[in-house]
């Protein structure tokens, strides 16, 4: 009896080890062949024109997604001047100034924000801005995706913010700094890695959203720096050539794919990069 | 405590910077007001039109202007809770290994792996899956299914590749690196004692990592599983590639389906009338209703275990 | 270093807060007259039917007057419509008539037919000894509402074999694919069912979005055929041009006169001159089960949505020119993309109505 007992309890072992060994790998692997697809397909769709020329009309050959790399550079781009100083500046607000009661709403309304769906963001930046405005924009866009990173971006700031340790803060105090000036050259440089990655990381994340671009971006098939106007970005052509049916469109969506991948890998990169430095510097 | 001083000493550069702090905290608290207000706003005419009935009605038809949100509903909500059931156990499996009995050289490039795979845009799992999974989930192993098994009502309609079976599946693989870096976290951080204390007792290396660990944070990794259910309930491009875009209440696995998400997606710009616009933001509402409602569940269950332990 | 970086993005944080808060950037920010009259961009949207053709017509026009752009985004009959209405865009372009509803929402909108095109009814099918079923598949308007509206489900159902009795048609269900968004080739496609079966208008009706009673949506006909494409055994109807592009199978449909008909260039246009010169003042004429032997039953013109009076004179200015170029010398490449250009009173009518615009008030539209 105990001696079966044991027995099943190696039994259970091996078999659950196994069980979890499996699962991480059948995961790892369902993920690699996502990663593996996107770079084949999409290296053969690569090449000079592929990232320097307009795209071309349907049975045109050759062309490429030029304005939409710059497009999507200008939209979250924009998006990232309009987050990070909001987000920023309530970080600094939430973490120096926040234990109170309104710290305490905006801290649970930023939580809020941050579970609203992409979808809806778009439908927001549709009705105050295109709808008002009278056109699609690459701003409304950039709104869109800029209301997406304010959440990350402010509780990344409070949180590295509250990290720095409060003998800091004394020290500068005591040498009869006013707060602000504690606060700008004291604790926020000892903050500055863990804050940049929080923005890199969320703009990594942004750059790749479709959903709230698809009523406000729009698309545009030319060069466009105004920002009034309609702009291409990579994420709404990958869309528009993913449900083609035509074998070159397809093809170039898997290239578009590849560059859209490699953007958002690269900010994560920098970003990682950034706060290992700092780390190090600690 | 001095970091938030009761009564800090006020000069004015202090006050316009303080100033301008609340000035931004309290633009997100405007922005996130007028959010709620626009869309409350935009989906009045629709809420006053159909009452609580547009919940719980399931004809879509714009030609009549009759419109019901209930396969949308039902459509997000068993889209993402199969996606949950495949991904959550999966996931934490995943993370037990990585975190309790992967070799060291593998922990790190695995969990590099698993976390750069969470920035991935939709779009793009989107992509993978029109052209490389629904064509193997259309054959073999949907028709397999349907030929093994069709006399159940589950796998009893024609295997499309398209449909909810091809939402679920992307979904589960979308939110899997979320689930696992997340459950991995949180193993890693139950202290060493739990585990020799386990092993002191003569436990084999399962029971101490399911007795042992899992149980200490449980809380954590059921909060990130729910924050994932979260982020698959929001998901719009990939499962609008996937799903089939049809408005139907179906117990089939294979049929095409719809969620809110989708749904808002597919219609808003081409919506013709007033109406017509104003449900799709009704939609948005209840999408946004649903995914607060179950951020606020994760947050209960998680203050909850927290309490108890 | 840090320290600088940091000061720098406060001063930026600073103007911006300074100029509102940095919450909603919805000023337009001021254009010198120079960049405005450099390069005019004009944006439209809509139908997705005409998408292949007026995207390389604007491509050739670009070349041809560099002074112009035109965006056009395939977004749907519907949303060209809604979108035009809300005049989010300079213009839309729709395969869908204007109905009462929208008319009386936008009242000062004509609209003006560019080309005529078919929708197909396309499949994807291999027969019982798994060989490729080629185009041709006889098909008469009763089986294709039976189909649309789920009383065929299975390929070789007898309706059908009965018309293809040299097809060998597999036991297979068909899988129906149509649009999930607002869509003019769904207007048309409906109209024509409304008006060859009286359970479809019953069931279900006219519309450029309708509650379909079977099948799969896809996103445009570009969606839709591509779902055609993927999908073994599916059938569902999709501009010709889509179909032709991607070497997708379409049938023949049986037309008023009882001939089967494949939807050519000819038979299209022997639809558009079946109407002749019945163009109604409004120029909203519906082309389906039109009389004549050689006519194809579900044709249609597609229709560019322009305001009688527009707000910017330079882009009105444009517009009428682009339209008089494209419905004079745009028709070889519409041609070339299977699309059929205007008859000549019909195409007259549209130059007419082109002089008749007006711009900022009422000043008219000059020149070109």
């Amino acid at each position: 009896m105990t001696m079966n007992h044991y027995r099943w309890r190696k039994i259970t072992n091996v078999l659950m080890v196994g069980t979890a060994t499996l699962s991480a790998t059948l995961a790892a692997l369902a993920l690699i062949a996502v990663l593996a697809f996107v770079l084949v397909k999409g290296v053969s769709a690569l090449n000079a024109d592929f990232f320097l020329r307009l795209p071309t009309p349907v049975g045109v050959p050759g062309g490429g997604v030029a304005n939409a790399i710059v497009g999507s550079l200008i939209v979250v781009g924009l998006a990232a001047l309009f987050a990070v100083p909001v987000g920023l500046g309530t970080g600094i607000y939430l973490s120096e100034f926040g234990d109170n009661r309104f710290g305490d709403l905006v801290r649970y309304l930023a939580d809020v924000l941050a579970g609203v769906p992409s979808i809806v963001m778009g439908i927001f930046a549709y009705i105050i801005i295109v709808a008002r405005q009278g056109h699609f924009s690459a701003l409304s866009g950039s709104f869109a995706l800029g209301m997406m990173m304010l959440p990350a971006i402010v509780r990344t700031t409070e949180e590295m913010l509250r990290m720095v340790p409060n003998t800091l803060r004394e020290g500068a105090l005591a040498l009869g700094v006013p707060r602000w000036r504690a606060i700008v050259s004291v604790v926020l440089p000892a903050a500055a890695g863990g804050v940049i990655t929080g923005i890199m990381l969320a703009i990594g994340r942004i750059a790749g959203e479709t959903a709230p671009l698809l009523f406000t971006a729009f698309g545009n098939p030319y060069w466009n720096t105004n920002v009034n106007e309609p702009v291409a970005t990579l994420p709404l052509t990958l869309f528009t050539y993913a449900i083609s049916p035509y074998d070159d469109w397809q093809s170039k969506a898997w290239g578009t794919a590849l560059v859209l991948v490699g953007l958002v890998l690269i900010a994560n990169l920098i970003g990682r990069r950034v706060w290992r430095n700092v780390g190090a510097q600690k | 405590m001095i970091r938030q001083l009761s009564r800090p000493h006020r000069n004015r550069g202090d006050r316009i910077f303080q100033g301008w702090t609340w000035l931004m905290a309290a633009t997100v608290l405007a922005l996130i007001g007028l959010l709620l207000y626009e869309l409350v706003l935009g989906a009045l005419p629709a809420i006053s039109r159909f009452g609580f009935g547009f919940l719980t009605g399931q004809t879509w038809n714009p030609v009549s202007g009759q419109f019901g949100a209930l396969p949308a509903i039902y459509g997000t909500v068993v889209s993402s809770l199969l996606a949950l059931a495949i991904a959550g156990p999966v996931g934490l499996l995943a993370a037990i290994y990585l975190a309790e009995f992967a070799p060291p050289w593998l922990d790190g490039p695995l969990s590099f792996l698993i976390e750069l795979l969470a920035t991935i845009p939709s779009v793009v799992f989107g992509l993978w899956g029109l052209y490389v999974l629904v064509p193997v989930l259309r054959s073999p192993i949907e028709t397999t299914l349907h030929n093994t098994l069709g006399f159940l009502p589950l796998l009893g309609c024609t295997p499309l590749g398209l449909g909810m079976l091809a939402a679920v599946a992307i979904l589960a693989l979308m939110i899997l690196p979320y689930v696992t870096a997340v459950a991995r976290d949180m193993l890693r951080a139950v202290p060493d004692d739990q585990r020799e204390a386990m092993l002191a007792l003569g436990a084999t290396r399962w029971e101490m990592a399911w007795k042992a660990v899992v149980p200490y944070a449980r809380s954590g990794i059921v909060g990130g599983m729910m924050l994932a259910l979260g982020r698959a309930v929001g998901e719009t491009m990939a499962v609008t590639m996937l799903i089939g875009n049809r408005p139907e209440i179906s117990a089939c696995l294979f049929s095409p389906s719809y969620t809110l998400a989708s749904q808002i997606a597919n219609e808003f710009t081409e919506a013709t009338t007033d109406m017509y616009v104003s449900v799709l933001i009704e939609l948005g509402l209840i999408l946004f209703a649903v995914t607060l409602i179950l951020n606020g569940i994760a947050r209960l269950l998680v203050w909850r275990v927290r309490s108890k332990s | 270093m840090r320290y600088l970086s940091i000061v720098s993005l406060f001063l930026t944080a600073a103007i911006l807060a300074a100029c509102g808060g940095g919450a909603k950037p919805v000023s337009r920010p001021a254009q010198s007259p120079a960049a405005q009259s450099a390069t005019i961009q004009i944006t439209g949207a809509g139908a997705t039917f005409p998408f292949p053709l007026y995207s390389r017509w604007f491509y050739e026009y670009g070349a041809k007057d560099p002074s112009v752009r035109f965006n056009y985004q395939s977004i749907g009959s519907g949303g060209g419509i809604r979108q035009v209405t809300a005049k989010t865009v300079d213009f839309g372009a729709s395969d869908a008539i204007l109905n009462a509803e929208q008319r009386a929402a936008a009242p000062d909108l004509l609209m003006f037919p560019t080309v005529a095109g078919a929708d197909v009814i396309a499949y994807n099918l291999q027969d019982a000894a798994g060989q490729p079923v080629p185009g041709g598949l006889k098909l008469t308007p009763g089986v294709i509402a039976a189909i649309f509206l789920g009383e065929i489900t299975q390929w070789n159902d007898s309706r059908l074999a009965q018309l293809n009795p040299d097809v060998q048609l597999p036991a297979q269900n068909i899988v129906v694919a149509h649009r999930s968004d607002g869509s003019g080739t769904t207007f048309l496609f409906t109209s024509y069912l409304s008006q060859v079966s009286e359970a479809w208008k019953q069931k279900v009706g006219v519309g450029t979005s309708v509650e379909w009673p079977v099948g799969v949506g896809g996103k445009g006909n570009e969606g839709v055929s591509g779902v055609i494409r993927q999908q073994p055994g599916s059938l569902g109807y999709v501009e010709l041009a889509y179909a032709a592009q991607n070497k997708i199978a379409y049938a023949s449909v049986q037309n008023s006169a009882g001939a089967f008909v494949a939807p050519t260039l000819a038979s299209i246009t022997a639809a558009s001159d079946a109407f002749g010169n019945a163009l109604p003042a409004d120029m909203g004429q519906l082309l389906v089960n039109a009389p004549g032997k050689e006519s194809y039953p579900i044709s249609g013109y597609t229709f560019l949505l322009l305001y009688k009076d527009m707000a910017d004179c330079a882009k009105a200015q444009k517009l009428a020119s682009f339209v008089q170029w494209a419905i004079t010398e745009g028709d070889q490449t519409a041609t070339e993309l299977l699309y059929a250009p205007l008859g000549s009173n019909v195409e007259q009518k549209v130059v007419q109505r082109l002089k008749t615009l007006t711009c900022e008030g009422g000043k008219p539209v000059t020149g070109k």
